[in-house]
């Protein structure tokens, strides 16, 4: 799974139809301690993520087993916000 | 599977159902060497991992058998704490 922070929505009319009432969202990854890091990702929304909000996203074909995303054709899922990331030590 | 050391932890209140009651910890991964490699990621965890310990853990759609029969969406889970490593001193790792 990865952090990453919600920086806007994607709209698209046309769709796959089994992606049809998916809320989709763009993600910039960033590090443990809320860096952004490079590239954007979008994703399927399970738990009501808003906006500039830190979360977690599942990527891959476990993405799939996120609730409602069985058999559609997603690969990156949104399955939780974050709260706090305590590190130990630094990191990296 | 690839080594890696416990460095932290996420705290979730809104998560996906199936994530419930799991710990979510950001593992940083190693070297057969122990040396850090790549960015830190975050992994459940089945095993009970502690701060600071060596742990192997598994990635893409196996992680999620760990859970097994629950179907959780993890792309990373630990699956072992690590008691000992030994490598063959100038073996190519």
């Amino acid at each position: 799974m990865i952090l990453a922070r919600v920086s806007g929505t994607v709209v698209a009319t046309r769709k796959d139809p089994r992606l049809e009432g998916k809320k989709l969202l763009l993600l910039r990854p960033v590090s443990p301690e809320g860096k952004p890091e490079a590239g954007y990702v979008v994703a399927v929304d399970t738990v009501g993520a808003g906006s500039r909000e830190m979360v977690i996203a599942v990527s891959g074909s476990s993405a799939r087993m996120a609730e409602g995303c069985k058999d559609r054709p997603v690969d990156t899922v949104i399955v939780g916000i974050v709260d706090t990331v305590s590190l130990d030590s630094p990191a990296g | 599977m690839l080594l890696g050391r416990v460095v932290g932890r996420v705290w979730c209140t809104v998560k996906a159902a199936a994530l419930e009651g799991k710990r979510l910890l950001v593992v940083q991964p190693l070297t057969p060497e122990l040396n850090n490699t790549g960015k830190p990621l975050v992994c459940a965890d089945c095993t009970g991992a502690g701060a600071g310990e060596l742990v192997y853990y598994t990635r893409g759609r196996e992680a999620s058998y760990a859970f097994l029969p629950a179907d959780v969406p993890s792309d990373n889970t630990i699956v072992a704490i690590v008691d000992e490593l030994h490598i063959k001193r100038g073996a190519s790792c």
